[in-house]
């Protein structure tokens, strides 16, 4: 009996516990909920006090979502009217979520800020969370894809600088590889699961990429065919792999000289510099993207991550404090010494930590020329699936680039579908 | 009147269970049929009101889609090559483990089961390094035999067959485990009177183990198939359907478009496409095994 009383005793100390860690919640102030992306929720942590020193009265709470999981988390979290004050945002992903409705434009602090404004970042950068006149998110860290290279190759092949137009680099390519007759050794790595370096081309050539206000696709057009014939070719002329999966490790490949030029972004230095060990160490750089012609450094992609607000936080102006706070260029440099992650500031740039590095260099110069891709919820889709799927089919040479790009423009004018709607029915309702 | 209150009774009990049942289960798949015939996407989730209903359209533009074709060319090619390849391995394993010349039953009867219980995602992870074209042990293996590495997983003619394999292996000792309880069901005195007939070994087998098993096969192979068509985390995480789509499976395929490009109600139709196909399939095998009885 006695142990009898003790377990119903138990039982219920622990639910009285329960019930008031349950009702202690509502303490005073703001707390804002913040959710970040893998190792950015980590280590946006260690900013986090300072700011609340700065800001009596503001807590944030960071919430770590993992990249892989992290769309769909963002959305059934809308969908639950679950979604966080503020998040990172893959600044593709903004268009997304504008549409979902699910945040808010940002022009009415930004007008009030002096802290946050066009100005004082990359207009390239800027530019990809501006949908409609409107700024839905503030660029946090950036980042875009140039090519990094071995430099005893390219100087084996008589170029002491990095090729600076498409001929120069189709040039240097054959000349790498004509360096190896008989191994199974390649230039450039262009593999078709990454969909960037066939899109970059297009848009150097000058390509809309899509057209008629984003409903229909324009690859078939003039200036993308160019483009596309010009990166297929290093696979029909053997100077790139043609498969991805012989290339597990694209840092050991590139140490053991299987390929030379790898177009990527800023993420892949600190692995670079793991791997390029000993008397490699300084036989790597990057260097911008080459331009078409006369117009170095050739375009690239505006990446990075965007802060945003849900059209649902209560705290918005706390949040925005927050964003501030992050935006000031010495906790971007303190994040990037964290992270590695490209602050957005341009002030940051003039940092030693910048200014020194060589790696660096070629980043400050192709952020001057990075464009965003068509900023549509239905790119990634039109980009990972269909962009590389017709990429895959030329470079095996299933298909003629003529007839890869029209297949292509006729998929995507089937994934737009839905857009061309909804745009004319916006256009008959003005 | 007191039946009737039994039924009552019975239906008092079971309600909680029942409404639980049409709640999680029923009305998410009439909401789903209905949804299968409008254009439910990102801009519905948005905005209602940009829902429209399309009739089969969905369904249309699915038996147009030369990616759904692939997916359910591939599908079927894995159920095909799998299924059968995977019940023969399975009675293969079960009859060696039953037979009486075998020691040490036990241990090869875990060793043989402990795929089945692994999780799926970690044995498929582990299997991609297996195949792995510069240090997989298959091609180290085929490299002291003098065969130059193959590229299981890139080559468009070898993904799909490298998946067979390592499904089989993953979860024949399944099947196997009730193919042994098959096999001790049947009455030892018939195989004694066969041979005192004089029955060879392959005569018992053919005329007593393959009638007596039979319930048990198609129990199997109905499960198998069922199973085997909703194949999918083995390409998820080996070859995300690639190279060049060889490796697509058709809930593979529903599960791209509607959670990572938001087409719910087109991925809604490719499930009920699916489901009629499932459906079929069970159809046949149970007719054929009435025919057999």
């Amino acid at each position: 009996m006695n142990v009898l009383n003790k377990i119903v005793f138990s039982v219920l100390f622990v639910t009285f516990l329960f019930l008031c860690s349950c009702s202690s919640k509502n303490d005073s102030g703001s707390t804002i909920k913040f959710w970040a992306m893998g190792a950015e929720a980590e280590y946006v942590t260690k900013l986090v006090p300072e700011f609340e020193k700065q800001n009596p009265g503001i807590k944030v709470k960071v919430q770590q979502v993992p990249w892989t999981a992290a769309q769909e988390k963002l959305v059934t979290a809308f969908a639950s009217d679950n979604t966080p004050d503020a998040c990172q945002l893959g600044n593709t992903w903004v268009p997304q979520f504008a549409a979902l409705n699910a945040i808010i434009p940002l022009d009415v602090f930004i007008k009030t800020s002096n802290q946050i404004n066009k100005e004082k970042y990359f207009t390239g950068i800027w530019e990809t969370n501006v949908l409609d006149n409107k700024t839905y998110g503030i660029p946090w860290y950036m980042d875009t894809r140039l090519m990094f290279y071995r430099k005893d190759f390219f100087e084996k092949a008589g170029y002491k600088n990095p090729p600076q137009t498409w001929g120069e680099l189709l040039d240097l390519s054959k000349k790498i590889k004509a360096m190896y007759p008989k191994e199974e050794k390649y230039a450039i790595y262009l593999p078709t699961n990454e969909w960037a370096p066939f899109v970059m081309f297009g848009m150097e050539a000058g390509s809309s990429l899509l057209k008629d206000d984003n409903t229909r696709g324009n690859f078939s057009g003039k200036e993308f065919k160019e483009a596309f014939k010009y990166s297929i070719d290093f696979h029909k002329l053997n100077l790139a792999p043609i498969g991805f999966s012989q290339v597990t490790n694209q840092y050991q490949a590139f140490a053991e000289e299987y390929f030379s030029i790898y177009i990527s972004g800023p993420w892949n230095i600190p692995e670079f510099k793991k791997r390029m060990t000993g008397n490699l160490s300084d036989k790597w750089m990057t260097a911008p993207m080459p331009g078409y012609a006369n117009d170095y450094p050739g375009v690239s992609l505006a990446g990075g991550s965007s802060l945003v607000i849900f059209k649902d936080s209560k705290y918005k102006k706390e949040v925005w404090k927050f964003f501030e706070y992050l935006s000031q260029a010495h906790t971007q440099i303190e994040f990037y010494k964290l992270l590695n992650n490209l602050p957005s500031v341009k002030e940051a740039w003039d940092n030693p930590i910048f200014r020194d590095d060589p790696y660096m260099q070629a980043f400050y110069l192709q952020f001057t020329n990075v464009r965003a891709t068509p900023k549509i919820p239905e790119w990634e889709q039109i980009a990972f699936a269909k962009v590389q799927q017709y990429a895959e089919l030329a470079a095996r040479n299933v298909m003629s680039v003529d007839e890869a790009l029209k297949s292509l423009d006729k998929d995507v004018d089937r994934i737009l579908e839905k857009r061309r709607w909804i745009v004319e029915e916006k256009k008959k309702n003005n | 009147m007191k039946y009737k209150n039994t039924i009552n009774a019975a239906y008092f009990f079971l309600a909680p269970a029942l409404s639980a049942i049409f709640i999680f289960f029923f009305l998410p798949v009439i909401a789903a049929f209905i949804m299968s015939f409008t254009d439910f996407d990102i801009y519905a989730l948005g905005d209602l009101s940009t829902v429209r209903f399309i009739g089969i359209n969905n369904y249309l533009k699915l038996f147009d889609d030369p990616l759904f074709y692939t997916a359910l060319q591939n599908t079927f090619y894995f159920v095909i090559l799998a299924g059968p390849l995977s019940i023969a391995v399975s009675l293969g394993a079960a009859l060696l483990l039953s037979s009486k010349l075998v020691k040490y039953k036990a241990i090869f009867r875990l060793s043989y089961f402990i795929p089945v219980v692994t999780t799926l995602v970690a044995v498929a992870i582990v299997w991609r390094f297996i195949y792995h074209p510069k240090f997989g042990i298959v091609n180290y293996i085929l490299s002291l035999v003098g065969i130059a590495p193959i590229d299981w997983l890139g080559n468009t003619a070898t993904a799909m067959p490298a998946i067979v394999f390592m499904s089989v292996w993953k979860s024949f000792g399944y099947n196997m485990i009730i193919f042994i309880a098959g096999l001790q069901n049947i009455p030892e005195d018939l195989y004694e009177a066969a041979s005192i007939e004089g029955a060879s070994g392959w005569q018992k087998f053919k005329s007593i183990t393959i009638p007596m098993l039979a319930p048990t096969t198609i129990f199997i192979s109905l499960i198998t198939m069922i199973g085997y068509f909703q194949f999918f985390a083995e390409p998820y995480i080996m070859t995300q359907g690639g190279p060049l789509n060889s490796t697509l499976s058709i809930v593979q395929y529903m599960y791209q478009e509607g959670f990572k490009w938001w087409n719910m109600g087109y991925s809604a139709s490719i499930a009920f496409v699916f489901f009629f196909i499932i459906l079929l399939g069970t159809i046949i095998q149970l007719k054929i095994q009435k025919s057999t009885e």
